[in-house]
């Protein structure tokens, strides 16, 4: 056997070994109450901010504080504590993917994905929107 | 019906040379086909004459509907939807190209375009290999038209058409039952570009980094050629250039998106690992392994095999990273990726095209590919730089699979895999062992002779050696690289990765020297070691001691949530005219007075002071009010360059973001002295009434009519507060001065005097009391490595480009 490919065989025993801990650090999306069975649990929480709650931020006070109660598309909520500013037009978001994990009924939120209808990605509806209500 | 006032003329023509274009590049690619297939050679000759004169129609046809979709976009013709979509009157003409890139069908025209640009290339340059390279190019620009179609067949959509009508798009919307619907004023104006994309480096970024990636089917189109006509070994040193040029070009063009990302995104950086910037860094990875296994061919003989893997594979993750970016499977996990147009299946048709044939080539011919079959010396240069290229691909490789494994797997099987909790370290900790690997290769392979290398080679690595260790001896002394979140043993990878750098930059620069005596003409490749060399020694520096300098320890009694303290407490709160203590500085939020001729930009301007020499700078982090018809604010950063370090700040919340009106009233309250009045968070007690008062807040004479109310606010933290309204008299008038406890929110006005010893207090409780920021603020330490490196590493690639021009004609010449 020629040594680059014993070279070749090492780099790829090594590059498997490399993606079978990759797949380990794997986590999954979960809805609110998958999240409360893995409580503790670093999961991607899908949701939506609960409009008709209040979002509590004063910024004054504590700007990396915000609370807020989320729900997600079965209908069941949590309240979402997140210790970092409020993301901009964080109330127009139609969708939220939180990363964080449960603990005693509150969803600790480290990180957040906004789905904005504006930023990159352009919406057609609202832009449809736009174009019938003004 | 007949619709008032449409300019319809252009979007026909428009439409009509998109068929033209797609017609053309299919009489094109079979002509070339027929040309490359036939052994007579007047036949070729003649099928070669008809595939110019179709590409010939191609270009023209690709060029008009550029030039027509520019022409709807700069005179406002809002009847187009991609008009009305990506532009507005107010938007600056210089961000006409960004928005003709804005979408989809903006960026397949441009690809198409540089197709163009490369396909009249090679015609004029008359190759031998023309009718194969060009019936390679001939059929991306079919897949490419057909991604602007924009034609049903039944119910299915081919290609998104860039000429729709708005009232084609919307078509039930019901203005459009009125004729003359171009009249209305949501006619009359588009939705304007998206403001984050309205920086010159969205005009420059798009195009280069789709040179980059038009480019690397050159090298592809070279070896299919080779593979096709069973010549395998004569292409490469006529080719090597053009692979050059693309990794070069493509590189700069990532690196340009890294640029702009640091410049207005607000990641905190210029890399994070986002699956849109993977994917383009993939294709880029293979590309440069291709460039080295060409080398080691053209000076060795070995390696043909996997210079035809690579280039191959280069150019199908390419269109790879195509599929990812805009069939919507990334979905959740990248921020800019483009949403699902409804071409999946032609996105993934375009991937099939060109990844079945190509590869089944391959393996059908891979016997026959020549190669050696004595192996490399371990001494030998092609051995190390064999080694380096597999590590770049692997790596690139893993990429691929950490990238487009979960929407993938998802995809298929239902389930809901998502990326790991620390996305970034789940890459960098991998990396990092490649940036070692590689960083020591490319320090010591060009020291070695192809072939065979005597011990010569020690003697003159003696010096590169001592000199990497002094830098990185004196380096750790005075700075040190400050990454221990992840451990010991991340940061030992750091510093290793760190030498290793090092190493390649002083090595390839001292090569230069002692390796080839100072001939820079023939000394791309080391140029372009150092540049990479530098970038890295950049991206580690500047990734591993970043500081955040806006820790919030100001004296704001700020309340902290206990569960706070081991998070990242980022953002200072600034208060309008308070300077706050910010690290090393001073931090104060002067106004948010101005703004840009549009009004839709506001500067807040943040003066700066260094405790330590009183040296002064401002900073004009500022928020862009969105556009596409959505309220609310971008955040925009700004730098503060120096040489050696950039002070990056923006803005994480403004009290006027919201835009709400302060709605709050004025509660009146009668109270005497000792009495308790409640508020939202607390109590206040008037402690006593104090006539002309005179203290540093107020400075009333003996002679006034002044009264002051003392008050102590006690909020439900426990916290107390002093408020010191005032009342007085001055010409006959009854005044008041209301005192404000910021932290609490709370106005406390002294507005009358009753009968009884009582008093009357205005209270009013807001979130809007006083105009504020909250401010994120990092300083970048020696950020500027990298895009010196990067720049550095480009006019490498350049370097190389024309010596190997050179030497390949040459070469040529003294074949004959």
């Amino acid at each position: 056997m020629k040594k680059t490919h014993i070279i070749i065989l090492i780099f790829i025993a090594v590059a498997i070994a490399v993606l079978i801990s990759f797949m380990g650090d794997l986590t999954t999306y979960d809805t609110v109450a998958s999240a409360r069975q893995k409580e503790g649990k670093f999961v991607h929480l899908i949701a939506k901010l609960d409009k008709s709650q209040p979002v509590e931020y004063d910024p004054i006070t504590n700007p990396n504080y915000m609370r807020f109660v989320a729900v997600d598309t079965l209908g069941n909520s949590t309240p979402v504590i997140y210790h970092n500013a409020k993301p901009t037009d964080f109330e127009k978001s139609e969708r939220l993917v939180l990363k964080g994990s449960m603990k005693d009924g509150t969803f600790e939120c480290d990180e957040m994905l906004m789905k904005c209808p504006s930023k990159y990605k352009e919406d057609v509806e609202a832009n449809k929107n736009n174009l019938s209500s003004n | 019906m007949n619709y008032i006032g449409e300019h319809l003329l252009p979007g026909q023509l428009g439409h009509f040379f998109i068929v033209l274009a797609l017609v053309s590049a299919l009489v094109a690619t079979i002509s070339y086909f027929k040309a490359t297939n036939t052994r007579d050679l007047s036949d070729e000759r003649s099928w070669k004459k008809l595939g110019r004169i179709a590409f010939g129609i191609n270009a023209f046809s690709i060029l008009s509907v550029f030039a027509l979709l520019v022409y709807i976009m700069a005179t406002h013709k809002f009847e187009y939807y991609y008009a009305w979509n990506h532009t507005s009157r107010d938007m600056n003409p210089e961000y006409l190209l960004a928005a003709f890139w804005e979408g989809q069908e903006g960026s397949f025209l441009l690809w198409s375009f540089w197709y163009v640009v490369i396909g009249l290339y090679f015609i004029a340059r008359k190759t031998k290999w023309e009718a194969p390279i060009m019936s390679v190019i001939a059929i991306a620009q079919i897949c490419l038209a057909t991604m602007v179609m924009g034609l049903y067949i039944g119910d299915t959509m081919i290609g998104s058409n860039p000429f729709l009508l708005v009232r084609e798009k919307f078509a039930d919307a019901p203005v459009f039952a009125r004729a003359d619907y171009l009249n209305l004023p949501q006619m009359q104006d588009g939705q304007g570009l998206n403001q984050l994309l309205q920086n010159y480096w969205m005009v420059i970024h798009p195009p280069v980094l789709f040179l980059g990636f038009a480019a690397s089917i050159i090298p592809f189109a070279y070896a299919i050629a080779g593979l096709w006509k069973k010549d395998y070994g004569t292409w490469t040193r006529e080719a090597l250039p053009y692979s050059l040029f693309a990794a070069g070009i493509l590189g700069l063009g990532i690196m340009m998106g890294a640029a702009w990302a640091y410049e207005s995104l607000t990641f905190g950086g210029y890399w994070a690992w986002d699956p849109v910037e993977n994917a383009s860094l993939v294709p880029w990875l293979i590309l440069v392994a291709g460039v080295h296994t060409q080398v080691i061919f053209n000076a060795t003989g070995h390696s043909l095999r996997t210079t035809y893997l690579f280039f191959i594979l280069g150019f199908i993750m390419v269109v790879f990273s195509t599929f990812l970016t805009r069939s919507g499977v990334l979905g959740d996990s990248s921020v800019h990726s483009f949403t699902d147009l409804g071409m999946n299946t032609q996105l993934l048709l375009f991937l099939l095209i060109f990844t079945i044939p190509s590869l089944a080539l391959y393996l059908v011919r891979y016997k026959q590919i020549p190669h050696i079959a004595r192996e490399e010396e371990t001494s030998s240069r092609e051995f190390w730089m064999f080694i380096g290229s597999l590590v770049l691909f692997l790596s690139a490789m893993v990429i691929t699979w950490q990238n487009s494994f979960n929407p993938i797997y998802n995809k298929i099987t239902g389930q809901s895999t998502a990326a790991p909790e620390d996305v970034e370290f789940s890459y960098n900790k991998i990396q990092i062992f490649v940036a070692i690997v590689i960083g020591l290769l490319t320090a010591f392979a060009q020291y070695l002779k192809y072939k065979k290398s005597g011990n010569g080679w020690l003697k003159k690595f003696v010096l590169p050696t001592v000199i990497t260790a002094a830098i990185c001896v004196i380096y750790s002394l005075v700075s040190g690289l400050d990454y221990d979140k992840k451990g010991i043993g991340f940061q030992i990878a750091i510093y290793l990765a760190f030498v290793a750098a090092v190493y390649a930059l002083v090595a390839n620069a001292i090569y230069i020297w002692s390796g080839l005596n100072g001939k820079l003409k023939a000394a791309g490749g080391s140029i372009t070691h150092i540049g990479f060399a530098l970038s890295l020694v950049g991206i580690l520096i500047s990734a591993s001691n970043r500081k955040v300098l806006s820790f919030n320890t100001t004296g704001i009694n700020l309340k902290w949530d206990e569960r706070s303290k081991e998070k990242p407490l980022e953002n200072l709160t600034l208060i309008k005219g308070v300077p706050t203590d910010m690290g090393d500085y001073m931090a104060t939020f002067v106004n948010a007075d101005s703004t840009n001729s549009n009004g839709n930009i506001s500067y807040y301007r943040i003066d700066m002071m260094r405790k330590d020499s009183a040296e002064n700078f401002t900073l004009y982090p500022n928020l862009i009010r969105n556009t596409k018809g959505m309220e609310g604010f971008s955040n925009n950063p700004d730098s503060k360059h120096y040489w050696n370090r950039d002070i990056f700040s923006y803005i994480t919340y403004a009290a006027d973001m919201d835009n709400r009106d302060d709605t709050a009233q004025f509660k009146r309250y009668t109270v005497n002295v000792k009495d308790t009045v409640y508020y939202s968070n607390g109590f206040f007690t008037l402690n006593n009434v104090v006539p002309n008062p005179n203290n540093k807040k107020y400075q009333f004479q003996p002679t006034d009519t002044a009264l002051m109310a003392d008050i102590t606010v006690f909020s439900k933290e426990g916290t107390r507060f002093t408020a010191q309204p005032v009342f007085y008299v001055e010409g006959n008038e009854a005044r008041y001065i209301v005192d404000t406890v910021f932290a609490q929110n709370i106005a406390i006005a002294f507005s009358r005097v009753l009968e009884n010893q009582k008093i009357e207090l205005q209270v009013k409780e807001s979130n809007r009391m006083v105009p504020f920021i909250a401010l994120k603020v990092y300083e970048f330490p020696h950020i500027n490595l990298l895009w010196a490196g990067i720049i550095i590493m480009t006019m490498g690639f350049g370097v190389s480009m024309v010596y190997r021009r050179k030497q390949g004609r040459l070469k040529a010449i003294n074949k004959i």
